[in-house]
């Protein structure tokens, strides 16, 4: 039995690089030994993308994205097929903890210094494809064609409409393709969401995945493992992917799943934050809902569009609280990775940005009124002093000796 | 892992295995994880049977025969399917014992029928046939055709391909269909009234 | 590390609000509703009263009436003799497993009402049970609104007429003199006065309306005791499966120094 196992492989591999595969990615890719608690939410935000491919290729076997039966097909969905409130619920909570996770990974590449020299790329492709799903999201959110759905789009398409000479206007014409948005915008959006930008949104994890392991992991001390390797050339910090943090991960997705499954059964609309109440009632061109917020994933961005007394201010403003972390790898300045040997002034500057980050998206669910518009605005501040912040101060800081080896006790 | 490549690096070590308590822990959290696999593509996979839609549409259909003329046919819908009701004249019950030897299944011992109508006349009550109007060769649905003159004893003949059928819904020999045409579950609600798509009351 | 950590908790319990309580802008305080989707007596009330005094103008139609007897422990037949009241397009009652549609066109509701009535499956998803708790038992008579003569407490200036009031009655409010912290004066609400007795006393009044709400609960939300009960086995099943995966790390790590 083993025999032909061993035959068929070597087959196999004589024409495709499997096991060279296998090993590269793998059984042979060695990662720092110390990765932390951070380290779950890549492979989680993999895992989330599988949900959420699986459950929207069953979803669209009996959705219809069109404008007379896209709500209807939902609530078809939700009672007539088997299961199918099941498969909605998981696609629905998917996207929300997509975010969850997605925005931890990214809270960690702050902490430990991941978008540094030289993993520039990683950073980059990161970015893409937070961008990717957050179009994703978007386009998603329209499917329904709930209330929310409906003036969430417009509210969104119109910003495009800030930009002057004209373009703005012509762009969003082109987008609804129709002078509102109608059943033209939800069918294209449709084809959007489930076609275009998952096939751009694997193409990046995929580039992703191979800039990190052609330099590497990083980990919790910043310490680069490949300075120091064995005669084998194995470096002494680490361990390989397989199967130490395989079994790793499969116990972090159990976690994550007992989370995502409490939510799916006992709270699917997460008291209104990852369906929206008003979102039950059908798409009515004619009649503004008199609360339009965003899902919470995006409220940070929509608080700092409104923090902006002006359309075209807040529109760009809005951008570059996004372009702005594209750079990121060149606005930190420093040698030093990791948090834990950065200076005092380096922590409070990351501390003041996650407050920022956390308070602006609470700004951005609350109606535009006193004390939070003061808020928003002292947020929005506060977001884009991080990063002079950090500009100056990585240059400057002084930081502590970061060791040789990294820190781990094996107990 | 064999003893031969037992590997020793910087970090780890695989020299202290214990073996058997490894295989018995990956047997182990292999069958569970096996367990929630299945037990999550099981909704995935019945998602794709019929909805409450699809079954509400092919709920079971009444038929009323009141004003059924001896020899005449009328169809009725049941899953998207044609459902004839034919009221058999005493010329076409006749004509049932004799063509027995030219006909492929003259027991039905191979086609589908709910066994109260595994008989000779196919049917529960022997005046009114009920039939499934879909060829058993490639889903066409035949032609009715009553009458009995010179070889031709009366029965269904399907356009298509040329299948032959008699009084009672038997295919003949050396037609391409393989089976008599099916019937489908129903009984009489009353001496008038026949519900199609369920068996009755046993 | 510590401090950040314990910023992003603050963050969240901030932001652990629900969103209904946004929905209900007007700030007239919500009675509780009774839902309760394991009081099969009361949804089955609830959906008597559904079908005899809302289904007239309202639909439910992305709710099939055989869906709804299986989760209300009725039989069919049941269904089809007390709860059916609708006919079909060949005029024929309409069948079990169909959706639970009015027979109001929506031409004849707009020229009536000027609106089309909203469909009520998901109504207390949108409005939220405690708000139509409180709706239905808050019309009162209104003088100032001349056409209709009648207002709502939560919903002022409604469209839709006290379809209930034969079983009510009329109430109208009380308001009493209130001097506010600036020290002006101004009218405040504090109850409402029987004008005209109904069929009901108010307190039976109450209970129709709370097995109308919790059948109306149950309507936007069929599947939520399946949901929970699967829900809990799922959730059984995964900590096993934390438990073998954990155990497994741990013996492979074992070899990591």
């Amino acid at each position: 039995m083993s025999k032909i196992l061993e035959n068929t492989l070597q087959w196999v591999d004589a024409r495709f690089p499997l096991t060279k595969m296998w090993e590269e990615h793998l059984s042979k890719y060695y990662a720092p030994k110390n990765f932390n608690f951070w380290y779950y939410f890549g492979s989680l935000a993999l895992l989330v993308l599988v949900i959420q491919i699986v459950t929207g290729i069953f979803l669209t076997m009996n959705y219809k994205p069109d404008g007379e039966l896209a709500f209807r097909s939902v609530e078809y969905i939700m009672r007539d097929v088997e299961w199918g409130w099941l498969i909605r619920y998981m696609h629905s909570t998917g996207a929300s903890m997509f975010f969850v996770v997605v925005y931890l990974h990214m809270f960690r590449g702050l902490m430990y210094g991941s978008y540094q020299k030289p993993r520039e790329l990683i950073w980059i492709f990161g970015m893409l494809i937070y961008l990717a799903l957050m179009a994703e999201a978007f386009m998603g959110y329209l499917l329904p064609w709930g209330q929310m759905s409906y003036w969430g789009a417009q509210v969104i398409i119109s910003l495009f409409g800030a930009i002057p000479f004209g373009i703005g206007d012509a762009l969003t014409l082109w987008l609804k393709g129709d002078y509102i948005i109608s059943d033209a915008t939800l069918n294209r959006f449709f084809a959007l969401h489930v076609i275009a930008v998952p096939l751009i949104l694997l193409m990046l994890v995929v580039a992703h995945i191979l800039a990190l392991h052609e330099v590497g992991s990083n980990n919790p001390d910043g310490v680069e493992i490949k300075k120091k390797k064995d005669e084998n050339g194995i470096p002494l910090d680490g361990i390989p992917f397989h199967p130490y943090y395989t079994v790793k991960d499969i116990f972090g997705v159990a976690i994550f799943l007992i989370v995502f499954f409490a939510i799916v059964f006992f709270a699917p609309e997460m008291y209104g934050y990852f369906l929206e109440y008003v979102n039950y009632v059908p798409a009515d061109p004619l009649k503004t809902p008199e609360h339009i917020a965003p899902v919470w994933y995006f409220t940070p961005y929509y608080a700092i569009l409104r923090a902006i007394p002006d359309k075209l201010g807040g529109v760009i403003a809005m951008g570059a609280a996004i372009v702005v972390l594209f750079f990121l790898p060149w606005i930190d300045r420093s040698n030093v990775r990791s948090i834990r040997f950065r200076s005092w002034m380096y922590k409070l500057n990351l501390a003041v940005f996650v407050v920022a980050f956390v308070l602006l998206g609470v700004v951005g669910i609350k109606p535009p009124d006193e004390p939070w518009k003061t808020i928003g605005i002292v947020c929005t501040i506060l977001y884009f002093g991080f990063f002079v912040a950090l500009w100056l101060i990585s240059k400057y800081e002084n930081t502590k000796p970061v060791p040789e080896r990294v820190e781990y006790d094996a107990h | 892992m064999s003893s031969e490549n037992v590997v020793n690096a910087g970090s780890f070590s695989t020299a202290n295995i214990d073996k058997g308590r490894r295989r018995f822990l990956i047997a182990t959290t292999s069958v569970v994880g096996a367990v929630g696999v299945v037990g999550l593509a099981t909704p995935f996979i019945s998602s794709m049977l019929p909805s409450a839609k699809a079954k509400a549409a092919g709920a079971p259909v009444e038929a009323d025969i009141s004003k059924l003329e001896p020899g005449q046919l009328v169809t009725y819908e049941w899953r998207g399917k044609p459902v004839w009701i034919v009221r058999r004249t005493d010329d076409a019950l006749k004509s049932l014992s004799s063509v027995v030897d030219k006909l492929r299944d003259p027991e039905s011992d191979e086609s589908l029928q709910p066994e109260y109508t595994k008989n000779t006349w196919r049917s529960i009550n022997k005046e009114y046939l009920v039939l499934i109007g879909v060829c058993t060769h490639l889903g066409c649905s035949p032609t009715y055709m009553p009458e009995i003159e010179g070889d031709w004893r009366g029965g269904f003949f399907c356009p298509c391909h040329g299948s032959k059928f008699d009084f009672a819904g038997r295919v003949y020999k050396g037609v391409p269909a393989p089976l008599n045409l099916e019937v489908p579950p129903h009984h009489f609600l009353s001496d008038n009234r026949i519900l199609i798509g369920e068996d009755g009351v046993a | 590390m510590m401090h950040i950590k314990r910023f992003i908790f603050a963050g969240l319990i901030a932001t652990v609000m629900p969103m209904g309580a946004l929905a209900a802008g007007i700030g007239f305080p919500l009675d509780r509703a009774p839902v309760d989707f394991e009081n099969k007596a009361s949804l089955q009330r609830g959906a008597q009263t559904f079908m005899n005094y809302c289904l007239g103008c309202h639909s439910a139609d992305y709710h099939r009436y055989n869906r709804m007897a299986i989760d209300l422990d009725l039989t069919e037949d049941q269904v089809r003799e007390n709860l059916i009241f609708t006919t079909d397009a060949s005029g024929e009652p309409t069948k079990v497993g169909s959706l639970i549609e009015n027979n109001m066109p929506d031409e004849y509701a707009k020229q009536v009402f000027g609106v089309v009535p909203p469909n009520l499956t998901l109504i207390a998803k949108s409005r939220g049970a405690d708000w139509l708790y409180t709706y239905l038992r808050t019309f009162y008579l209104d003088s100032s609104r001349e056409t209709v003569g009648v207002n709502n407490k939560v919903f002022p200036d409604v469209g839709m007429p006290h379809v209930l009031w034969e079983l009510q009655g009329w109430q109208k409010p009380i308001y009493e003199k209130a001097t506010d912290s600036h020290g002006e004066e101004h009218k405040q609400f504090v109850g409402f006065e029987q004008v005209t007795e109904g069929k009901l006393s108010p307190k039976e009044y109450d209970k129709l309306v709370g097995d109308l709400v919790n059948f109306l609960a149950y309507l936007s939300d069929p599947y939520k005791l399946q949901r929970e009960r699967t829900g809990m086995w799922v959730l059984a099943f995964l900590v096993l499966l934390a438990i073998f995966a954990y155990i497994l790390k741990k013996e492979y790590w074992r070899d990591v120094h």
